[in-house]
């Protein structure tokens, strides 16, 4: 095996095992932290993909932000262990087993086969490390994909102002 | 590293422009209007409106991509910015009144309307899978707001909740079924992916079907097609009236106008392959809508259940894929808007805090008490079972001819099977309100101006259309022509 | 060097996860965080793809549903305490005034 092979595997191996964590505990502040720990181990493989600006984003955006937010809301609300897992809803359990199995087998039969018949684009791994990978986002984000980006600052705007006529406490 | 600046063509982004600065402005304007006296705020937003429809007439039959392709500013975007301009503009002259009764007059109410209203706007105009998601999440995450608004109601802050989880779990299936087409064509382009599906070497790549089929979750969702339908009549129950009505019209709208973007156009070449499944889906939808709606007793659940239905109407035009089918249902989709808000605005005035009124029983003897407001009930709810001389009539006849037209012969006649079962629901509402005795004791009306504007412009339309189809036809038809 | 297909097994597994996540639990919160890691999977087949095919249109995308999942959380969370402010409970089974 690989060195990166060996990354690959042991990163991948953490993910998935954090994420079922997530689903399965029953406490949401462990729930919170295996997630925490998802987004940390997801910006590995990021970096093995040569993504480096995506994965520092990963750990700044995702890992340092959004679960802050989650951990905060919820020790706030000082939530307790969840009760009656499965108890109520036997029925509704297995059929979203169910459902999210068929989605698995479907899902994962399609991109085994791994092959992208698609057209292929021109920031080839020379050239964007010789640019340098943010900056080469930057150019692009910049230029090409400005309205997007402004059409990000408009949501992000609603967004603040629905979080805080939702939660204020005198409007 | 040179960086080549596109041509920033900011004309083209005229009505959206203009109605961001008018949502600013809002938010600024609102923070100096005394506490619960904001209706300045929201003729303010009236006005942005205005001069976003004028700037859309302006931008007419001059289709042109701008920012590096990333929005098509066409007839088909400014036909759709017009039916969102409709149900904006008649959703906020429809709460001016109804927030400072509930008291939860807030100018941020009128600003997220507006950021909605951008939102879907790039759905509309959106040429890429990006500025469609970017509008398509800007629309959604102002409205979970706007459905949670009544801050200390229960029902409403459920009907955020569930707003929220359904639209964010779809919004992951939607994306899903981006980063596949991403995969198997290797752009997001919607022109990019219709030229590299010209070559029809590929079209039976898995991973592009895969992609197709998530895409189709995602836009189910937001129409409300069966089975992705679940959250609807919850949502719609529990939301402000007002925000009801706008999220039944203005949602709907959007997530049609994107849907039929990316299907009809960019996957033209997979028609084959969607069809069948839209034809499923959307017999389907119709008929759970109406079989459904005719058990409930909530008017405002039985009116999710009939916008359900309806949806089932607009997919027989897609699936009729003809530009008669497309154009009927951008007609059908202005129709919906008048007939619709007018009857929600019904619902508005017919209730008042701490007594919604919103059992069908309570609308017995309305006819009696209230003569007005109960014929204009009467004409919305004729339009909406598709009784000439109304738009729903008209709508559904364009859809249906569309579908026998194009050979689907079976679909229209249950389509047609289905609007005679919706007609009885909404005869019942009539029935009720003439031929009843009142139950209980009302306290009057309190009729505002602006609630009379909006009531009065949706009857009008309701029947102009209905009356006189044929200019608001040819501008339908104008719409789709640069579009197969 | 790592297949395609490996990285995109794993979202695809990943993305069943969050989908069994939101299917199952009944805390809003930790249905939230399962859609979360539905995003994430998503994220993760993008950048995958966006290597694959020379092209980083896949990795500002990614930029872009970061920011979309920050705004939601965002709003969310404020949605949820607002509705524990009035009803103590995020559990979904108990948030039925009306039926789903």
């Amino acid at each position: 095996m690989t060195v990166t092979g060996f990354f690959f595997f042991s990163i991948a191996a953490v993910v998935l095992i954090s994420a079922i964590l997530v689903v399965v505990l029953r406490n949401p502040v462990h729930s919170a932290l295996s997630l925490v720990l998802t987004f940390f181990s997801l910006a590995g493989l990021y970096i093995l993909l040569n993504a480096q600006f995506i994965a520092a984003i990963q750990v700044i955006v995702y890992a340092g932000a959004i679960m802050v937010l989650f951990l905060f809301v919820i020790m706030l609300l000082n939530l307790d262990k969840e009760k009656r897992v499965g108890e109520k809803h036997p029925l509704q359990k297995a059929f979203g087993i169910a459902i999210a199995v068929f989605l698995l087998v479907a899902l994962g039969s399609i991109v085994a086969a791994g092959v992208l018949y698609g057209n292929k684009g021109i920031h080839t791994e020379a050239r964007v490390s010789a640019i340098g990978n943010t900056k080469a986002i930057a150019g692009l984000l910049f230029t090409d994909w400005v309205l997007p980006f402004e059409i990000a600052s408009i949501l992000l705007l609603a967004a603040i102002v629905g979080a805080i006529v939702l939660s204020k406490k005198e409007l | 590293m040179d960086l080549v600046i596109p041509k920033i063509d900011v004309v083209s982004l005229g009505p959206e422009l203009i109605l961001s600065i008018a949502a600013i402005f809002v938010l600024l304007v609102s923070v100096f209007l005394p506490k619960g006296r904001k209706d300045p705020a929201a003729y303010l937003s009236l006005l942005g409106i205005f001069f976003a429809f004028v700037s859309s007439i302006f931008l007419w039959g001059n289709p042109r991509y701008s920012f590096n392709n990333m929005i098509l500013v066409d007839n088909f975007a400014l036909f759709f910015n017009s039916i969102f301009l409709i149900a904006a503009g008649l959703s906020i002259l429809m709460s001016v009144n109804y927030l400072e009764e509930q008291e939860m007059s807030h100018g941020e109410f009128y600003a997220l309307i507006l950021f909605a209203t951008v939102g879907m706007m790039f759905m509309a105009a959106g040429s890429n899978l990006i500025t469609i998601f970017l509008g398509l999440e800007t629309m959604s995450i102002s409205i979970y707001v706007l459905a949670g608004f009544f801050r200390r109601s229960n029902k409403s802050n459920e009907s955020a909740l569930k707003y929220l989880l359904l639209g964010a779990f779809s919004s992951a299936f939607l994306l899903y079924g981006i980063a596949m087409m991403y995969g198997a064509t290797g752009t997001t382009d919607l022109k990019g992916i219709s030229e590299y599906l010209s070559k029809a070497a590929y079209l039976k790549d898995p991973m592009l079907l895969a992609g197709m089929g998530l895409l189709l979750v995602g836009f189910g969702f937001k129409i409300a097609s069966v089975p992705f339908h679940m959250w609807t009549p919850d949502v719609y129950e529990g939301a402000p009236t007002s925000i009801t009505a706008f999220m039944s019209v203005g949602v709907k709208a959007a997530a049609f106008a994107a849907f039929v973007r990316v299907f009809l156009y960019s996957l033209w070449n997979l028609q084959p392959d969607w069809n069948h499944v839209l034809w499923i889906l959307a017999v389907l939808t119709m008929t759970l809508g109406n079989v459904v709606a005719i058990s409930q007793n909530n008017i405002k659940r039985m009116l999710a259940y009939s916008s359900i239905a309806h949806a089932g109407y607009i997919m027989i035009g897609m699936v009729a894929s003809s530009e008669l089918g497309t154009s009927g249902i951008l007609f059908y989709m202005l129709a919906y808007a008048f007939m619709n808000l007018g009857a929600f605005g019904v619902i508005i005035l017919y209730g008042r805090k701490g007594e919604e009124n919103l059992d069908i029983n309570d609308y017995s003897g309305m006819g009696f008490k209230y003569p007005g407001l109960a014929l204009l009930m009467t004409v919305f709810m004729f339009s909406l079972a598709g009784i000439p001389p109304t738009a729903g009539f008209v709508g559904k006849f364009y859809i249906f001819s569309a579908a026998i037209k194009s050979g689907y012969i079976w679909l229209a006649i249950i389509g047609v099977m289905n609007s005679l079962v919706s007609v009885y629901y909404y005869l019942r509402i009539t029935v009720m309100m003439y031929m009843k005795e009142p139950v209980k004791e009302f306290a009057g009306l309190k009729w505002s101006p602006s609630m009379a504007i909006a009531l009065i412009i949706a009857v009008i339309g309701t029947l102009l259309i209905g009356i006189f189809p044929s200019p608001y036809l040819d501008l339908a038809r104008q719409s789709v022509q640069l579009f197969m | 060097m790592i297949p395609l297909s490996y990285y995109l097994i794993l979202s695809a597994v990943l993305f069943t996860v969050g989908v069994i996540g939101v299917l199952v639990r009944r805390n809003a919160i930790v249905i939230f965080m399962s859609i979360e890691l539905m995003l994430n999977a998503v994220n993760l087949s993008f950048v995958a793809i966006s290597k694959h095919l020379d092209s980083l249109d896949g990795q500002i995308f990614v930029l872009f549903v970061m920011t979309v999942a920050a705004a939601e959380v965002a709003v969310g969370l404020a949605i949820i305490i607002n509705l524990f402010r009035n009803k103590e409970t995020v559990n979904v089974d108990e948030i039925n005034i009306m039926k789903w």
